[in-house]
């Protein structure tokens, strides 16, 4: 597992620029961000190389955040990679709420951020074959 | 001493009189009023004479609706002591009210009222806890404030002992607390959830303490807050109720029941009254609290409107005393706003908000007219208890809301979640309602 922020934001001009400009003042790098959004509010996921310091700085800044735990899963960077591993989830039963993907490449991959509601998920993904990227991994890409 | 609900009770003959003969009481009392304040007050004279009423037609308790009502505003009119029935021989004490706005209320006491008070108050002390025996730790402040000496000296009148600590120096209060074994504090609420984090953060464990009971006034509060207070101070939390124009804390108190206040109506007669037509609202519901002062004597009061909305709670309390109860002050009636024709109060918003998860969040209410219609928005900050990583969570939570306070008033809102700090906040406190509406 390695900790995604999660950050509730009004859908307002300026305030992922915000958030942004207070991370990267305090030298936080982004690794990797998804915005789910409705027309009043959204979510902005955010997986970064200090995520306890950043949830930390956006907390004094008067957010609401809390860590999430979310898996990240190596994909094949060909044609039909994503199929394969969304293959693999689908015969085990393993139901994805949301996924969105790292914008770097390790070794020929791209890395794929998911987050799953199940309890079991990662004795299911060993199971099946799945190594997920443990926090480490992330901060050296 | 009721043998079902042994806790002893100051004033048996007056706390537990039967409702007839009380009612004879109040209309003996009633009749004298009236023509106290026709002869000594001018103000009362002037208003009676301009409406047509004469004392002597007062002949029933159901009379005093031709009776005109006194607002803060008459008091603050006749500045400073214009509205007091006696000389200033007879008058030995004066307090007044901050006044948020301009001048303060000013209220004077002959000796009567000063042992009018002392009554009310060994009656409300002794219902929430305290007996001869008790060391009464009273921090409520002294001075022009009557919350110190309201119950400073109902204390001397049970007998307990009062140790007039008055308010704030918290590391003062901790120590007497230790030291002294005080078994009641009298305090505000805020300030005893306060107390209790200092006494956590000391690294005392608060059920060391002699500490049993707390009577808390001064300020609305919630159950959520009582909860809260009772965790953290292993005390029976106790609401006490009263307003410096009709004599200060003592008005009303909950027994150990903790359920709705006592209101002490041999001395304070109630009503409860739409705020915007003034008339009586129907048994049980909730509207703006009216007293008459039945036997103040240095600042008699005819239906002065406290502009606290609570309600009559129905039924009879075990506890044995036969005093009406009120419900704990929901809010004030200037808050109260109309949409679409309904009478909505804050509090009630809050009521379904402090259940959706134990802390109330922050919120704030606008209300617009769209197309000749009010719309009520409800603005709920988010904060870490109901955020939740995925959309569909906090649109449940926005639709759950929806629904509870569709349930509670009647009307549709719109629910918007918003970022925390995003209600404006003046003095730390939350404005609560932005009313929008232009009407011609």
């Amino acid at each position: 597992m390695i900790k995604q922020v999660s950050v509730f934001m009004e859908n307002r001009v300026g305030r992922l620029y915000h958030i942004a400009k207070t991370l990267g003042e305090k030298k936080i790098n982004i690794r990797a961000l998804s915005l789910a959004d409705t027309s009043d509010f959204g979510i902005l996921r955010l997986i970064v190389d200090e995520p306890d310091k950043a949830i930390e700085i956006l907390k004094a800044e008067k957010y609401t955040v809390s860590p999430t735990n979310v898996l990240a899963i190596e994909v094949e960077d060909h044609p039909g990679g994503l199929s394969e591993i969304l293959g693999t989830f689908d015969k085990n039963a393993i139901n994805i709420e949301y996924m969105y993907a790292l914008p770097k490449r390790t070794g020929g991959k791209a890395v794929m951020i998911f987050r799953f509601d199940d309890a079991e998920i990662e004795k299911k993904l060993s199971m099946a074959g799945v190594k997920p990227l443990k926090d480490e991994d992330i901060k050296t890409i | 001493m009721n043998k079902q609900f042994p806790y002893p009770i100051w004033n048996a003959e007056m706390e537990t009189m039967d409702l007839e003969t009380r009612k004879t009481l109040q209309l003996y009392r009633l009749k004298e009023l009236v023509w106290y304040v026709y002869d000594n007050v001018p103000f009362y004279k002037k208003k009676f004479d301009e409406m047509g009423v004469k004392p002597s037609e007062i002949k029933s308790l159901d009379d005093i609706l031709s009776l005109p009502f006194t607002l803060k505003t008459d008091l603050r009119d006749n500045y400073p002591y214009a509205m007091f029935a006696v000389p200033m021989d007879d008058i030995i004490r004066i307090h007044a009210s901050s006044g948020t706005t301009g001048k303060p209320t000013v209220v004077g006491y002959t000796q009567e009222d000063i042992d009018t008070w002392s009554e009310v108050m060994a009656r409300s002390l002794m219902s929430g806890g305290t007996t001869r025996k008790s060391i009464v730790q009273n921090a409520y402040g002294y001075g022009l404030f009557t919350g110190g000496l309201g119950v400073h000296y109902g204390t001397e009148l049970i007998g307990a002992s009062v140790i007039p600590v008055s308010g704030g120096n918290t590391a003062r209060q901790i120590l007497l607390l230790q030291d002294f074994g005080s078994d009641v504090m009298t305090c505000t609420p805020s300030y005893s959830l306060f107390l209790a984090e200092e006494i956590e953060k000391a690294g005392i464990d608060a059920s060391s303490l002699k500490l049993r009971y707390g009577i808390f006034g001064a300020e609305p509060w919630t159950e959520a807050m009582r909860g809260e207070i009772q965790k953290r101070l292993p005390i029976k939390a106790i609401n006490i109720y009263g307003l410096s124009e009709i004599i200060g804390p003592g008005v009303a108190n909950e027994c150990q029941c903790q359920n709705g206040l006592h209101i002490y109506d041999d001395h304070f007669f109630p009503e409860i009254i739409n705020p915007e037509t003034g008339e009586h609202v129907k048994d049980g519901e909730m509207g703006e609290l009216v007293i008459t002062t039945l036997t103040k004597k240095g600042i008699p009061l005819i239906r002065y409107r406290t502009r606290d909305l609570t309600r009559i709670l129905p039924g009879v309390c075990p506890c044995g005393r036969t005093h009406p109860r009120i419900d704990r002050i929901m809010g004030r009636s200037d808050d109260m706003l109309i949409i679409r024709g309904v009478n909505v109060f804050p509090s009630q918003i809050e009521e379904v908000l402090v259940k959706i998860e134990e802390v109330a969040p922050h919120y704030q209410l606008i209300v617009e007219r769209e197309h000749n219609l009010d719309v009520l928005t409800v603005m709920v900050e988010v904060n870490d208890k109901i955020f939740s990583d995925e959309i569909k969570g906090l649109e449940a939570i926005e639709k759950k809301v929806e629904h509870d306070i569709h349930q509670m008033i009647g009307i549709s809102v719109v629910v918007k979640l918003v970022e925390p700090r995003a209600v404006a906040r003046s003095e730390g406190k939350a404005k609560r309602v932005i009313d929008n509406r232009k009407l011609q």
